[in-house]
């Protein structure tokens, strides 16, 4: 099984990614640099957390149109899989390939906390390791990861099973207070409508191990990882 | 010789006395042009010179078997073994963040960023230290928010995690806040890069970002008090770009691990001007740059705005002979700018040249060597009358530990240390909010443990006791997560070192910590001096900073201080003899900011620090945290909400008035919850520490006999709700 990572100048959560797809798989992705022409035939493409280019412009805005994001966008439609977290969420809306945006937080400011998570569909090579209704903690670490899109779009998710988590209490109730950012319908993140990319705000990368305060993101990659087997 | 001799008058405008200029005309043997002038005045600035601190900085302890590089480089270093060094400083950014606190607090994180990794090492903790003015002053609500954004709008950026800190509010602080920011990395021992520069002829070479006009004369601002015009200084604020940091980090590390440096610095306070000076004086060279080559970001910038521009994100490397191809090569990756503006020589002469014409020479080894050094007078402070608690009224103890919690300075920082994304990198194993934080450093478990402490009001009413007490605070707090502190930063803020009332308190607080650091085997490896920390005479409460770096051999070893299981029992480390001058109880209760602070036992400090991670290495210890601002009730409190439990507190010794007892800050203290107490009492008694069960953990509630009780729930509330709170009113 082979991942392929994408770093940016201004990505900084590879390493973190890096390591929770070593512990799954134990095998390090490879790691391709924007500016590269080429990207070798992987099982999976990730685009890590981060700045990417300062995200001085919208956040991902910039990324969004390396050229490197011709051949994840190619690679995509021929189906391999894409994980876009925080800023590969960002990313990955900004390239078109998931639909809505991310606004600034509704506080405005950056959070860094840890918060529970409704799994929505568990029937996803994404969110295989899972069941649905099951609830994981989980941190987040970001500035614009509130969810919008236009109602039409929002009601074409949850009517296709495409809402992949949301920001729910520890067990499992939709309340505004642990909205953490204020998306729409209190989303975490989304598939594609052929569920082979997953954008997500949240950092299941670093909760997969017990002395850094948490585990629950480790049934995350071993199931990304068996269901890719 | 470009550029027209300046005069005494404008040299007094670039920070020079009278005095200080004659000697600039005798070093050259003739008056300096503009340029010159300001190069010197940058380089004898309090900021760069160290003049007014220097020689009393000399007698704090700087060695050990663990130091790999003391006071004087860009960073401290330290041996942790396994061929693994510890990187790490701290540094104020005062001035700029009270004239524009955002991007002030922001270019305060990149300089101390760049002062690691110019040493070779990965930066991978950040903390702080923020003093803000009182939170009823009009300015207080801006300056919080700016700043906070600032810390975190930069950190977040870089990648790099920010773990811990300390904020506190005293009208001291009105017209001046204190923003230090402190960097730790981690390097090869045997890989470590300093600024000496070597080889006549080898060349120079600028890497980053441009160079453009802000920040001109930073370093003297950063050395002169305030008067009522401080938004006029506007201008002298740098601006922050933490994507160029980032940048700048993964292309120095990435050259660094080829051969291909000779030496590095950054481009701090006074920017091309320190870091030429600097690199060649070590050396015992001279340098020659061609300032056309400069990658500027506009166009007609003359000399002396070059040299003294303080724009950020700028490195200076002189590169071995023959790798200039394999460096611009790293650079051009990362698009950062890569220029060649002169070499090495052995002239022992600064010379710049501009458009073919000569626009300074300097012989360097007088400017350096002849730098203004000052023994400034000082006076000492009476010692404040001890306060009877017997004299005080007796209150209900509950309700006053519920107002002390709800007070600016114990009130809960989550609305802060949340701004900061403090996981990023994936080791952060103690996260903010407990005594100190630990970071995972490699897969065997290795761990530092990292802190920032200080209490100003004791070094106000005693700076000897306030400085002793300072570092035994940060040893205590690395020594409660179980970690064996190693060395220490110092961020020495204070006054306006002219008047010697203010230089008395210099003094007296290098005194306490030269005293703490001998005792406790805890020395300094690095520090930064911020004086003038004064607005029309009124000065910030002496501020000395200590940053804190602990050593754990195996994370999974590491407390916190969150209680963990009903029933545990809660042991009470150190004697109590219930002092409360300069307490907070005093301050928050009483209204009172009399008496002077706790002594501070160094051998009682030793002895029951070393107790206290000794049982915390056997695994006896559940829960630890030591004892500081509102005494013993406050740390039981701050147990109990971390861990959402209650204590069952035992009766109260009859010895001493309740509010001693519970809010007495004397030191030398830790409470530790632990499942099996006798085993513990044991040990203590058999070396003799004073050590006493004073509760149970039980479910939800804080209970005392004689005196009620009072839900976990309610006081966590109280705790939580200020800051944001006050944050959100208008």
């Amino acid at each position: 099984m082979q991942a392929a990572i994408i770093i940016f100048p201004g990505s900084n959560r590879e390493h973190d990614v890096c390591l929770a797809w070593k512990l799954a798989t134990g095998k390090e992705p490879l790691r391709i640099w924007h500016g590269d022409a080429s990207l070798p035939e992987t099982d999976l493409i990730i685009l890590p957390g981060g700045f990417a280019h300062g995200d001085y412009l919208r956040c991902g805005a910039m990324a969004a149109r390396a050229p490197i994001m011709r051949e994840v966008k190619a690679r995509a439609e021929r189906g391999t899989p894409v994980l876009g977290i925080c800023n590969g969420f960002q990313i990955l809306t900004e390239a078109g390939m998931l639909p809505g945006a991310l606004l600034p937080n509704r506080t405005l400011s950056f959070i860094c906390r840890d918060v529970h998570l409704r799994v929505e569909n568990s029937q996803t090579i994404f969110t295989s390791g899972y069941s649905a209704g099951q609830t994981i903690r989980v941190p987040t670490a970001h500035h614009d990861g509130n969810y919008t899109a236009d109602r039409a779009t929002l009601d074409r998710l949850e009517d296709h099973g495409l809402v992949a988590f949301r920001y729910s209490s520890p067990s499992g109730e939709l309340a505004d207070s642990d909205n953490v950012n204020g998306s729409a319908r209190a989303i975490a993140g989304i598939f594609n409508d052929s569920r082979t990319i997953l954008g997500l705000m949240p950092h299941p990368e670093n909760a997969t191990d017990p002395l850094l305060g948490g585990t629950d993101g480790r049934a995350f990659f071993n199931g990304l990882a068996s269901a890719l087997q | 010789m470009i550029g027209s001799n300046a005069t005494a008058d404008l040299a007094a405008e670039m920070g020079l006395s009278g005095e200080e200029f004659e000697r600039a005309c005798a070093l050259l043997g003739r008056t300096p042009n503009l340029t010159e002038t300001g190069i010197i005045a940058a380089m004898w600035s309090e900021h760069c010179s160290y003049k007014s601190s220097k020689v009393w900085l000399r007698t704090l302890p700087t060695t050990g078997p663990r130091v790999i590089c003391g006071p004087g480089e860009n960073a401290g270093v330290i041996d942790i073994g396994d061929g693994d060094a510890v990187v790490f400083k701290i540094e104020s950014h005062n001035h700029p963040s009270f004239i524009e606190p955002h991007q002030g607090a922001a270019t305060g994180v990149g300089g101390i960023l760049r002062d690691v990794f110019t040493m070779g090492a990965r930066p991978i903790a950040m903390l702080n230290s923020l003093s803000f003015g009182s939170p009823d002053h009009p300015k207080t609500r801006h300056l919080v928010s700016g700043v906070v954004g600032g810390i975190g709008g930069y950190g977040n950026c870089v990648g790099v995690p920010t773990v811990g800190g300390e904020c506190r509010f005293h009208a001291a602080y009105n017209g001046n806040i204190l923003v230090n920011a402190m960097c730790v990395g981690l390097a090869r021992a045997d890989r470590i890069f300093y600024s000496t520069a070597a080889g006549p002829g080898n060349l120079v070479i600028y890497v980053g970002a441009k160079t453009g006009r802000d920040g001109i004369h930073g370093a003297t601002m950063a050395s002169a008090e305030f008067a009522a015009d401080a938004a006029a200084k506007r201008p002298t604020v740098q601006v922050g770009d933490p994507f160029t940091e980032k940048l700048l980090i993964e292309a120095c590390l990435e050259l660094m691990a080829t051969d291909a440096i000779i030496a590095i610095q950054d481009m701090g306070a006074a920017g091309l001007t320190s870091s030429s000076v600097e690199m060649a004086g070590k050396g015992g060279l001279g340098i020659a740059l061609d300032l056309d080559r400069v990658p500027v970001r506009e166009a007609g910038m003359n000399a002396y705005e070059i040299m003294l521009s303080e724009s950020q994100e700028r490195m200076l490397m002189i590169l071995m002979p023959g790798s200039e191809a394999e460096a611009r090569r790293v650079f051009d990756k990362w698009e950062l700018d890569f220029a060649v503006i002169g070499r090495v020589t052995d002239t022992g002469r600064l010379v710049l040249l501009m458009r073919g014409e000569s626009a300074a020479d300097i012989p360097l080894g007088p400017l350096v060597g002849e730098a203004p050094l000052y023994e400034r007078p000082w006076i000492g402070r009476a010692s404040e009358p001890e306060i009877d608690a017997r004299g005080l009224t007796e209150r209900d103890p509950l309700q006053c530990l519920k107002r002390l919690l709800a007070s600016p300075d114990l009130a809960s920082k989550r609305w802060i240390w949340e701004q900061y994304d403090h996981l990023v990198q994936g080791n952060t194993v103690k996260r903010p909010g407990g005594d100190a934080a630990v970071i995972r450093i490699s897969e065997n478990g290795k761990a530092l443990a990292l802190s920032t402490d200080c209490t100003p009001r004791y070094c106000r009413a005693d700076p000897v006791r306030g400085g002793a007490q300072a570092v035994a605070e940060s040893w205590r707090n690395l020594t409660a997560v179980g970690a064996l502190p190693l060395a220490l930063t110092d961020c020495m803020n204070f006054g306006n070192p002219e008047r010697p009332e203010i230089m008395g308190e210099f003094v007296g607080a290098i005194e306490g910590m030269r005293e703490a650091c001998l005792a406790l085997d805890y020395p300094v490896v690095s520090g930064n001096v911020s004086l003038y920390n004064e607005t029309s005479g009124s000065a910030v409460l002496p501020t000395p900073v200590i940053g804190g770096v602990g050593l754990i051999g195996d994370a999974r070893r590491a407390v916190d201080l969150a209680l963990k299981k009903d029933g545990d029992a809660v042991i009470l480390i150190g004697d109590t003899g219930g002092h409360l001058g300069a307490s907070l109880y005093l301050r928050e209760i009483e209204g009172s900011e009399a008496g002077p602070p706790p002594p501070v036992d160094l051998a009682a400090e030793r002895k029951n620090g070393d107790f206290v991670r000794h049982e915390i290495a056997k695994g006896h210890v559940a829960a630890c945290h030591d004892l500081g601002d509102g005494g013993l009730l406050v740390a039981i409190a701050e147990m109990a909400m971390a861990g959402a439990r209650g204590v069952a507190l035992n009766a109260l010794p009859t010895s001493m008035p309740p509010h001693a007892w519970l809010f007495g800050e004397d030191q030398a203290r830790y409470l530790i919850e632990t499942v099996n107490p006798e085993l513990v009492l044991a040990a203590a008694k058999n070396m003799r520490i004073c050590a006493q069960c004073i509760g149970i953990v039980a479910s939800g509630e804080l209970t005392l006999p004689g005196a009620g009780a009072i839900s976990v729930a309610e006081l966590k509330a109280a705790n939580e709700a200020w800051l944001p709170g006050y944050m959100s009113e208008s």
